[in-house]
């Protein structure tokens, strides 16, 4: 069963056709990613995908149901969950706090037994601060837990993202473009990350330019250019697909190319 | 008719000043992305600091210059010691600290002058003139004149000078405009100087019909930034249709509906504007990045 | 468990804050000799309660409310016009006024949560000046720009008379209103606050209902706010229309930012700071505004942090 897809998603600012008819499936349990130069559209998808902003056609279906243009709240509670390019990290909070924070939709007290701090709550709290426990020692980061999370390096506050996002428990997890910033030791690192996270059973959709990531750890790759779908399949196909090679280095590239291999 | 003609009367003048308030506020907003709450001051400070002149027995032309040059160094003021100091703080941390600007100049008023209403003498003649059976101060013609030729001057130096090309570059991007070799310093404190000015005369254009006081600065600012969203923050021209509209507005509303409430019919249209178009009039909407 | 370790053990307790604080509040009307310093105390634990609300609305999740005075001028007015024009005791009356409070910012914070930075501060603002042009216009309920007396409270059939039950009243209410805000940093609610003070987007990407939150937050501000008016109109037997003012609710916010933003103590500090200055120094009072302007931007401008976290940071270098 397709976890998530898009049919004919399209999205224009002031006259510009940001994202084009764009069309894909998502099965189960594998890593799916899109990738394109840049202002190919990647970042709007995933922000209509997400609910951040409505598209002006096409649909988007979590799971079977429509969830076109329903809000990220709402998304997030059917499941979905996704990182951001520009780190949305809490830097005011302890780091196990930003990951509890996570946990929201699997908590259950209300304004007026948080109040009052009824045993519940107590409950409650150890629960979350377990769940987010275990989820900073999937990222690899849960010694510094107590520590506040604007002090954190730019590669574990990546993680921390990733924790977080992963603490609710998603269907689905988009990656919103994880490896950017991060040196070959951090981007190898996060490659375990991830096949960790497919071990558990979550799927993933990623926005991401290292192509070598991309290369090792997808099992479909969607391409965009311009904001219209430019080609799909596997790694193998996707890295000869004439098309593809031309976006990301020119037709005279191509030319080259085909010259040397012809 | 006569009646109606009468509020639309009453209405454009105070609609006038509402509208340099607002021109005022645009001009610092675009070029700081500063909603300045002492803008309402400078108008106070106009009227209040030429009748004191005045009192203390400096002729009334003379009076008039020195008040509006001592306003014009307040606003400087009151960028370089308050806006500059706080080194491109958030907006409300920016809009508290006019705010606290504003109950400071208020206070120094309350001591430096008096707690009195005060008035000054019309640029004309105290007679109205009667037009349909309505009646207009010959200083609300004053006021609606003096609020063009300011309109007019502004507009002017901002798009036939340097001095003005460089106003419209910091507006449109700061960093940028540094690094073009602008002093933007200078700039967003010229800015603050002349809305500063534009305020003090809007005061002492305004004070023969309205009387002035050491308080009015309050109300003045939020109708000025109730013009200015309702025109679109930002926008010098929807400051002035916005300001013109307010003060219809609120006259309309003041003889039709209830005279005690006519200060009310601004934040009524704040909220209106906020809730129903936020980019006013003739604003842009903003787009966030994620 | 040695003792010593059991006493750690209690100290990390959230509440464990409280306790000085409460052998102040009982210790210190020894040091009191005339009903005035009663009156002064009164005053500064019924102003930190309703800093203690905005506190909560601000400092945790990082909203603005330029008009917070405005609730405690409904909940100062319910206390007067309630005996007065309707016949209801003053103590219902106070439940009433912060059941209205409730109801009001209900109505009001939907529509006004959703705007946000300075566009917020301004609805807001505009939200405090409407209701205090209300309670100016309306003379016949309530006494128009002079105001109108409030009845004594009547407690086990003793009227409450003068500052020093006052005293009691409102450091008691403190203690308790700070507890709550203490319950409710280390829980579900608190957190996603929080989350909502750094970023919105993330916390509703994370499934929380942003909107609801701010309000439910709003709400309590409210009633923080309310039930600070009512105390105060109680305290004075008498209000006017100044109580939910422009220049009040600046107060509020200066309250919040020179004591710390986040920091429930601060609030109090922040409220003491206020009360007691004009009341210490005559300079003070009579250059008031001046004063008060001096005070805002100074802080906003050199200790946008404010005092208990500045002075807490200071504490934590000198022990590193």
């Amino acid at each position: 069963m397709n976890v998530l897809c898009a049919e004919h998603l399209s999205i224009a600012f002031g006259g510009l056709r940001a994202v084009d008819a764009v069309s894909l499936e998502v099965p189960s349990g594998i890593v799916f990613s899109i990738i394109g130069p840049n202002g190919a559209g990647k970042t709007t998808l995933f922000n209509m995908i997400s609910g951040l902003c409505t598209p002006h056609d096409g649909y988007v279906r979590l799971c079977g149901d429509d969830v076109t243009g329903l809000a990220p709240e709402q998304l997030a509670r059917r499941g979905l969950s996704r990182t951001f390019q520009n780190l949305q990290i809490f830097p005011q909070m302890t780091v196990i706090e930003n990951v509890m924070v996570g946990r929201h939709r699997h908590e259950s007290t209300g304004i007026l037994a948080d109040l009052l701090h009824l045993p519940v709550v107590a409950r409650q709290n150890r629960r979350t601060r377990e769940a987010a426990t275990e989820a900073l020692s999937y990222v690899g980061i849960e010694a510094m837990a107590e520590r506040p999370a604007g002090s954190l390096a730019y590669g574990n506050l990546k993680r921390l993202e990733i924790a977080r996002a992963l603490a609710s428990e998603p269907t689905v997890l988009l990656l919103d473009e994880p490896a950017a910033g991060c040196n070959p030791v951090e981007t190898a690192e996060l490659e375990n990350i991830i096949r960790s996270i497919i071990g558990k059973g979550v799927t993933i959709v990623l926005v991401e330019h290292d192509m070598r990531l991309v290369m090792n750890v997808s099992d479909r790759i969607h391409v965009l250019a311009n904001g219209r779908t430019l080609a799909e399949g596997t790694a193998a196909e996707v890295r000869i697909n004439p098309a593809v090679i031309e976006a990301y280095l020119g037709a005279r590239a191509t030319r080259e190319v085909a010259g040397v291999a012809g | 008719m006569a009646e109606f003609l009468q509020f639309l009367f009453s209405g454009l003048t105070v609609g006038a000043i509402y509208a340099l308030v607002a021109i005022g506020f645009t001009l610092i907003y675009n070029a700081s992305d500063v909603v300045n709450f002492a803008q309402g001051e400078f108008v106070m400070l106009g009227g209040m600091t030429t009748v004191f002149l005045g009192y203390a027995g400096v002729p009334l032309p003379l009076a008039t210059i020195f008040a509006i040059l001592a306003t014009t160094a307040v606003g400087f003021a009151l960028y370089r010691l308050a806006i500059a100091t706080a080194h491109e703080a958030d907006a409300v941390t920016l809009i508290i600290i006019t705010i606290g600007a504003s109950i400071f100049i208020r206070g120094a008023a309350e001591i430096v002058f008096d707690k009195r209403f005060h008035s000054l003498p019309p640029l004309f003649s105290s007679d109205p003139i009667r037009i349909g059976g309505a009646a207009i101060l010959p200083q609300s013609l004053v006021v609606l004149a003096g609020a063009l030729i300011i309109l007019l001057l502004l507009w002017g130096f901002i798009e036939r000078t340097l001095f003005g090309k460089a106003v419209i570059a910091t507006s449109a991007n700061r960093i940028a405009a540094r690094l073009v070799g602008i002093n933007t310093q200078i700039i967003v404190g010229a800015c603050f100087a002349a809305a500063a000015a534009i305020g003090a005369i809007a005061g002492i254009l305004v004070t023969p019909i309205t009387l002035t006081s050491y308080n009015v600065g309050t109300l003045l600012a939020l109708k000025g930034f109730a013009s200015a969203m309702l025109g679109g923050i930002g926008s010098a021209t929807g400051a002035v249709v916005g300001g013109i509209l307010l003060g219809l507005l609120e006259a309309l509303a003041a003889g039709y509906v209830s005279a005690s409430y006519k200060d009310a019919v601004a934040f009524l249209v704040i909220l209106a504007v906020l809730f129903a178009m936020p980019q006013g009039l003739f604003g842009k909407a903003k787009v966030e990045r994620v | 468990m040695r003792p010593v370790d059991r006493f750690r053990g209690l100290a990390q307790h959230r509440l464990f804050s409280l306790v000085p604080l409460a052998v102040v509040i009982l210790l210190m009307p020894l040091m009191f000799t005339s009903a005035y310093y009663y009156r002064v105390a009164a005053l500064v634990f019924i102003f930190a309660i309703a800093a203690l609300g905005l506190n909560l609305l601000m400092g945790f999740a990082g909203q603005v409310s330029l008009g917070h005075a405005g609730f405690m001028g409904i909940g100062a007015y319910s206390v007067a016009i309630g005996p007065t024009h309707l016949g209801i005791s003053p103590l219902p009356s106070f439940v009433l006024g912060a059941m209205v409070s409730m109801l009001v910012a209900i109505v009001v914070g939907r529509p006004i949560l959703r705007l946000k930075g300075h566009y917020l501060a301004v609805a807001t603002l505009g939200f405090g000046v409407l209701l205090a042009i209300a309670f100016t216009n309306e003379a016949n309920w309530t006494g128009g720009p002079d105001g109108m007396t409030v009845r004594h409270l009547t407690l086990l059939g003793r009227p409450l008379r003068g500052a020093e039950p006052w005293y009691w009243i409102s450091a008691t209410t403190f203690l308790v209103g700070a507890a709550f805000a203490l319950n409710l940093i280390e829980s579900p609610t608190g957190r996603a606050l929080r989350g909502i003070h750094d970023s919105e987007i993330a916390t509703r990407m994370l499934g929380v209902d942003v909107a609801g939150k701010k309000l439910m937050i709003f709400v309590v501000a409210a009633v923080y706010a309310s039930v600070a008016g009512s105390y105060l109109a109680l305290l004075n037997s008498y209000i006017t229309p100044d109580v939910s003012g422009f220049l009040r609710s600046i107060e509020l916010v200066a309250m919040v930012v020179l004591g710390g933003m986040g920091s429930i103590s601060g609030s109090l500090v922040g409220a003491a700071v206020l009360v007691i200055l004009p009341q210490a120094l005559a300079l003070f009072h009579d250059y008031e505004h001046m004063m008060l302007g001096l005070i805002v931007m100074g802080v906003m401008i050199f200790l946008r942090r404010g005092i208990v976290p500045s002075v807490a940071a200071a504490f934590a270098q000198r022990r590193e």
